[in-house]
């Protein structure tokens, strides 16, 4: 058989799963928002936005700060695990960041409601070392809560991937920016940043997308109003049967994934030809 | 002292912060799962046990029933995702392919859009087949999240073997199948054990399919942890969570010993 052909045998199986489960479900969910009734309509969309502008915007908003912050706190990590001169301190921050590294949204969701409540545990030792009084107590168990979430869970893998891209720089133009006495904020800035740009949008981008995908998070831990669209859409279809909305929903949350995705895309068909 | 001296305490200080906000909240999912009473005011709970775990294991407890459930679509998702993924990632790793472009555009497209718009499809399409609610219709949602990413494990672990020892064996008489098995299989082993323990991971520990299309007759950890949780018995939901977390905090800590850092850096690229 010649090479081509076996090239496309070997991958056809592969394929024809992700085409069959993913990509066909993905074209139903936007032929199923334009579907009002059985005719071609944008209905589900006015109803949506009706509906839910307020979840439309909570959840860009949360998505955005928490990807801000995730990109922070990672350079951060990823900057004094390169630059930072106690060696002790190095190897005891590269053995904390990574603990939430695969742990499960569903389980960051339990232990977070349990740990941020009004009467968690989090309160409860402010209070025992009387940093706070019952009083001043409060809940962080809404907006708060999903940004803490989200930072808490995303952050180590996006370190995970710039702190790699950061070991394999070049360390000659680091230490001689050293030797000519620029500060090590300086040089995280101007030098090593730039460099390992392109990895830190691929992470955060990853982080977006799957930030906008969890259902457990903004379910277990702000269980109000306003909420995140995929809870939206799990009580669209759960409580009505509404496809049409949820669906209507489903693409607004495509559209604004597809700006990022197509950044990501664009990037990684080029690394990979 | 000089200023010198003192420049331990911010260090001290932000590494013991960061402490407090990862192991702060794990100690609180522990303390909650010995838990026997623990109310408001108490900052500690007042009475600790085990009567809770011994509920949640005996024989017809529900955990012991969705922990038997979800290893079991684990083992099955891990043995068609890798199967999928050893092929693929072969052939994108080393054979020329037409429309490349197309296939990787394919490959790459799951992880670049939200996937809960497609599971709210995929249970509508399922149930048309029969497949809510059925083992099999779970398998399938997760081999889907699991494929794309065993492929690019797979695709970066054979990558990284060195093409020369194929030659080597191709030029003493070795046959394209005998050098795949017997020399680029074992060196690619680590990668892609690496990446059937994500895989493995990945099922266990997934929610938002199985909320869609396994509900309510395929119930799995997550979603009795799920349960559990909205019905205010947060010590079952603890010790539920705390089964789902050692063996992810396990994988975190071996997978540098599996994954060599040229492949990791291929990972999610």
């Amino acid at each position: 058989m010649p090479v081509p052909f076996l090239g496309l045998l070997l991958v056809t199986p592969a394929l024809l799963v992700v085409t069959l489960l993913f990509i066909v479900p993905l074209a139903s969910s936007i032929t199923g928002a334009f579907d009002v009734d059985g005719n071609f309509g944008i209905g589900n969309f006015q109803k949506a936005f009706e509906l839910y502008s307020s979840d439309i915007v909570f959840t860009i908003v949360i998505v955005l700060l928490s990807s801000v912050l995730i990109g922070l706190c990672s350079i951060a990590i990823g900057g004094y695990l390169t630059l930072g001169n106690n060696p002790r301190a190095v190897s005891i921050l590269k053995w904390l960041y990574r603990w939430p590294l695969f742990i499960p949204f569903i389980v960051v969701g339990q232990i977070l409601r349990t740990f941020l409540a009004k009467n968690g545990l989090m309160n409860s030792m402010l209070m025992e070392s009387g940093i706070l009084t019952a009083a001043q107590t409060i809940s962080f168990l809404d907006w708060r809560g999903i940004v803490i979430a989200f930072v808490w869970k995303q952050t180590p893998f996006v370190t995970l991937l710039i702190a790699g891209a950061m070991a394999s720089l070049d360390r000659a133009m680091i230490e001689s920016a050293r030797n000519l006495g620029a500060s090590r904020l300086r040089i995280l800035v101007e030098i090593i940043l730039p460099q390992v740009l392109p990895t830190l949008l691929v992470g955060l981008i990853l982080s977006f997308v799957t930030m906008m995908s969890v259902l457990s998070v903004p379910l277990m831990i702000n269980a109000q109003s306003p909420t995140m669209i995929t809870a939206s859409m799990a009580f669209r279809i759960n409580a009505y049967g509404d496809y049409g909305v949820a669906n209507a929903l489903g693409v607004i949350s495509l559209m604004t994934t597809s700006v990022v995705a197509w950044i990501h895309l664009r990037q990684t068909m080029r690394e990979h030809r | 002292m000089t200023l010198n001296d003192l420049k331990w305490i911010p260090r001290g200080l932000c590494l013991g912060l960061l402490a407090f906000a990862i192991f702060g909240p794990l100690t609180n999912l522990v303390l909650w799962a010995v838990t026997e009473r623990w109310y408001f005011p108490h900052a500690l709970p007042l009475e600790y046990g085990f009567t809770y775990w011994a509920k949640v294991f005996s024989p017809r407890g529900n955990a012991t029933v969705s922990l038997l459930t979800s290893v079991m679509i684990a083992c099955l998702t891990v043995v068609v995702s890798v199967g999928l993924a050893i092929p693929a990632g072969y052939a994108l790793a080393r054979l020329k392919l037409p429309l490349r472009g197309v296939i990787l555009l394919l490959l790459l497209i799951p992880q670049a859009f939200p996937n809960l718009p497609v599971y709210v499809n995929i249970a509508r399409i399922f149930y048309q087949f029969g497949l809510n609610g059925t083992i099999l219709g779970v398998v399938l949602v997760h081999v889907t999240h699991g494929l794309v990413y065993a492929v690019w494990i797979a695709t970066a672990a054979f990558s990284a073997v060195d093409g020369e020892l194929e030659e080597a064996a191709r030029s003493i008489g070795a046959s394209a199948m005998r050098t795949f098995v017997d020399v680029t299989l074992p060196i690619a082993a680590p990668g892609l054990l690496a990446s059937s323990i994500f895989v493995f991971l990945e099922s266990l520990d997934e929610f938002t399919g199985t909320y869609f299309v396994g509900a309510p007759d395929v119930s799995t950890l997550p979603l009795l942890l799920y349960t559990a949780g909205s019905g205010g018995n947060y010590q079952i939901a603890s010790i539920t969570a705390l089964v789902l977390l050692v063996p992810s905090i396990a994988f975190m800590f071996v997978i540098e010993k599996f994954l060599r850092a040229d492949v990791l850096s291929k990972v999610g690229r």
